[in-house]
């Protein structure tokens, strides 16, 4: 990466040592108005969904969708196959048959529903992607790890440099720091070198 | 998602007290980025040359023909069959631990699941080669499949058989699916650790473990989906590893073969399934644990926890043993009631015998303490009932197929080498692919260790008092109305 490459302000970070203090933290910027933040956890904090504010998940509709789609795909392919496009007659029982058709709906039902819950949510969380200007942070390496941390965008309307620190260091994290990230053209690969 | 035991019932932390979210990663982690023990290369050598014996008995097979098995008038099926049902049943412990025991809250299933659901994988790998490879011209094996072929026949959708393709193949698929994705975070992990790793090595692993962690970075809002994700997929996981088993046992049950045409077939053979799967399981932690140091994550109340399924299962396939001379009895069925008495008194009574005593009788040590939590005790147990696991296979096949309803065609079944060949090199890939798995990727779930540690928890009371502290206590108190 060039050193003397422009940089821009990505986001606030703070980070804490324990899941009580982050969740505090979420809760707090929260209620201060920011709406493009996150917490970042090496493993799902509970009660974290609730002090973040956040809706529903509707990964259950879209595997429920999948589910009917498996479920009549393969309804539809053993009437079309067996009964209409080419019956086999075995043991004189008709081309197709309903109960005999239940354990592969059933099975399509699962495969396609399980699909969805895998795709749907990596989807719905715009994975994978190949970089994040949070990754620019050392730091947070340790989010992984054992280190819980809350993250402010500077997309946020909310967002200032001198108000966005206050409210971060009335939360009492460990380290706060400005996160930027390079602005030069190539800026997604140059970056992306550095972290893939 | 954390952890608090009620000391009050004898319960007792699920690692080792004071562990450290830190000490965890290192623990777990630590084993890939050190270089392998002298050990783990010999048990890879000895495995990597049992596949390669797989390799040549499945060429010549393919070069031969299905002749160079033992099978033959009367008995059709033989070890093909029976390893496949085998395989299965070992990957089905798998999908009961990560997903049946989830939806059941059992949190000590987090120091286990992982190695299982690869476990599964593997050996769901070992048993659909067999269906591929008894087809007999296995370059015509795609008939198996709703695909257009010249004959423009499609398969026969009321054949139990079919149903056994879909079954296996949808169960490998979401076995697959369910262990990556709960991998996904351990990746990230990986990646972050090899973050600070220099030269080749370091970069060879920032980029494949950057890659297979799709770019993860801990969000509480990826997290949201995917604990639903994580859910959902063990809510389908549950009947489908019911499903799988029965429908496997349909390709029995609904013949009209003595023996085979019994209806208690679908739960005997899942709890069967469960049964050895758990057997395996502790037969492969024991080595694991004991080789690279998990004792901390992996403890013996797990151990223990695992040997009252194995009991409760070896309990549950007893009742249907018994169960089935009962109604061969009570059927009046001249047919039936000869198959059960043949396959216990007749020429195969050492298979009968042999299956009995590892799957009945030998797990009922586990009623005492002391035997539940021996590991000479426990490893021996799981040997044993791998294999009167694969004796029941076997007796249940072979004994109903070799006394055909007319004693012009009865006959005896004896492998061959091949069939030997085959079934230990299917071993030796199945040991090969996991000694590779707790080589390079994470064997424990870090996150979900993590996440039923006492200190995950956001209320936790010691938690509390060391921030109250270092702040003079004014944060407020947490959603205390919840």
């Amino acid at each position: 990466m060039n050193p003397t490459s422009k940089k821009r302000v990505a986001l606030y970070l703070a980070q804490y040592d324990t899941t009580a203090k982050v969740l505090h933290a979420a809760e707090k910027v929260r209620k201060a108005g920011y709406t493009k933040f996150d917490a970042h956890t090496p493993f799902p904090v509970h009660g974290m969904d609730g002090a973040m504010g956040l809706k529903d998940s509707p990964v259950g509709w879209i595997v429920f969708f999948s589910g009917l789609t498996g479920v009549s795909s393969a309804l539809l392919m053993m009437w079309w196959m067996g009964g209409v496009d080419y019956p086999l007659v075995v043991g004189g029982k008709p081309g197709f048959t309903l109960p005999s058709s239940v354990p592969i709906m059933f099975e399509l039902m699962v495969l396609l529903s399980a699909f969805g819950a895998l795709f749907g949510m990596l989807g719905l969380n715009k994975l994978p992607r190949h970089h994040h200007p949070i990754f620019e942070s050392e730091t947070f390496r340790s989010a992984s790890d054992d280190k819980f941390f809350i993250s402010i965008e500077s997309e946020d309307p909310k967002f200032d440099l001198a108000e966005t620190k206050s409210v971060l260091e009335s939360t009492h994290p460990t380290t706060l720091e400005v996160v930027e990230e390079p602005m030069d053209e190539e800026k997604d690969e140059a970056s992306e070198e550095h972290h893939a | 998602m954390s952890y608090r035991p009620i000391k009050e019932i004898g319960e007792v932390y699920l690692t080792d007290e004071g562990m450290t979210f830190h000490e965890v990663s290192d623990t777990v982690c630590g084993v890939t980025e050190r270089k392998a023990p002298r050990n783990w290369w010999i048990a890879f050598f000895i495995a990597a040359s049992f596949t390669g014996v797989l390799g040549a008995a499945i060429g010549y097979l393919f070069w031969q023909g299905v002749g160079v098995w033992g099978n033959n008038a009367p008995v059709y099926w033989a070890w093909d069959i029976t390893n496949f049902v085998w395989w299965i049943g070992i990957g089905h412990a798998g999908t009961l631990i990560s997903a049946v025991l989830f939806i059941f809250r059992q949190k000590w299933r987090t120091a286990i699941n992982r190695a299982a659901e690869a476990m599964t994988i593997f050996a769901v790998i070992c048993a659909l080669m067999f269906p591929g490879i008894h087809v007999g011209r296995v370059w015509f094996a795609y008939y198996m499949f709703p695909i257009p072929n010249q004959m423009a026949l499609w398969p026969n959708f009321k054949s139990p058989l079919i149903w056994d393709l879909f079954a296996v193949s949808t169960y490998f698929t979401v076995s697959l699916l369910f262990w990556y994705s709960g991998l996904i975070p351990d990746f990230a992990l990986m990646r972050d650790r090899a973050m600070g790793m220099t030269g080749r090595q370091g970069k060879i692993r920032r980029m494949v473990y950057g890659a297979l962690a799709l770019g993860w970075r801990g969000s509480n809002r990826h997290w949201q989906h995917y604990e639903r994700m994580y859910l959902i997929l063990a809510a389908l996981s549950t009947p489908l590893v019911l499903s799988v088993h029965s429908v496997v046992s349909f390709d029995f049950a609904t013949s009209v073969v003595p023996g085979w045409h019994t209806t208690i077939f679908p739960p005997y053979f899942v709890a069967g399934a469960i049964f050895s799967g758990f057997a395996m399981v502790m037969t492969l932690m024991i080595i694991t644990r004991a080789v690279y140091g998990m004792k901390s994550i992996i403890t013996i109340r797990h151990l223990e926890l695992m040997n009252k399924i194995i009991m409760l299962t070896g309990s549950l396939v007893g009742y249907a043993y018994a169960m089935e001379f009962f109604i061969a009895a009570y059927s009046g069925n001249e047919y039936e009631r000869y198959v059960f008495m043949n396959r216990a008194f007749g020429p195969y009574k050492w298979a009968y015998w042999t299956m009995i005593t590892c799957n009945v009788v030998v797990p009922q040590v586990f009623w005492v303490k002391r035997m539940r939590t021996s590991i000479p005790v426990m490893f021996a147990v799981s040997i044993l009932v791998n294999i009167g696991m694969w004796f029941e296979r076997f007796v249940i096949i072979v004994t109903s197929l070799h006394r055909d309803f007319l004693p012009s065609s009865w006959g005896y079944y004896r492998p061959t080498l091949v069939d030997m060949g085959i079934y230990s090199g299917t071993l030796g890939f199945f040991f090969t692919c996991f000694l590779l798995f707790i080589r390079w990727v994470p064997m424990v779930a870090i996150a979900e260790v993590k996440g039923v540690l006492p200190q995950a928890d956001p209320h936790d009371a010691s938690v509390h008092e060391e921030e109250e502290e270092s702040h003079g206590g004014h944060e407020p108190e947490p959603e205390a109305a919840e």
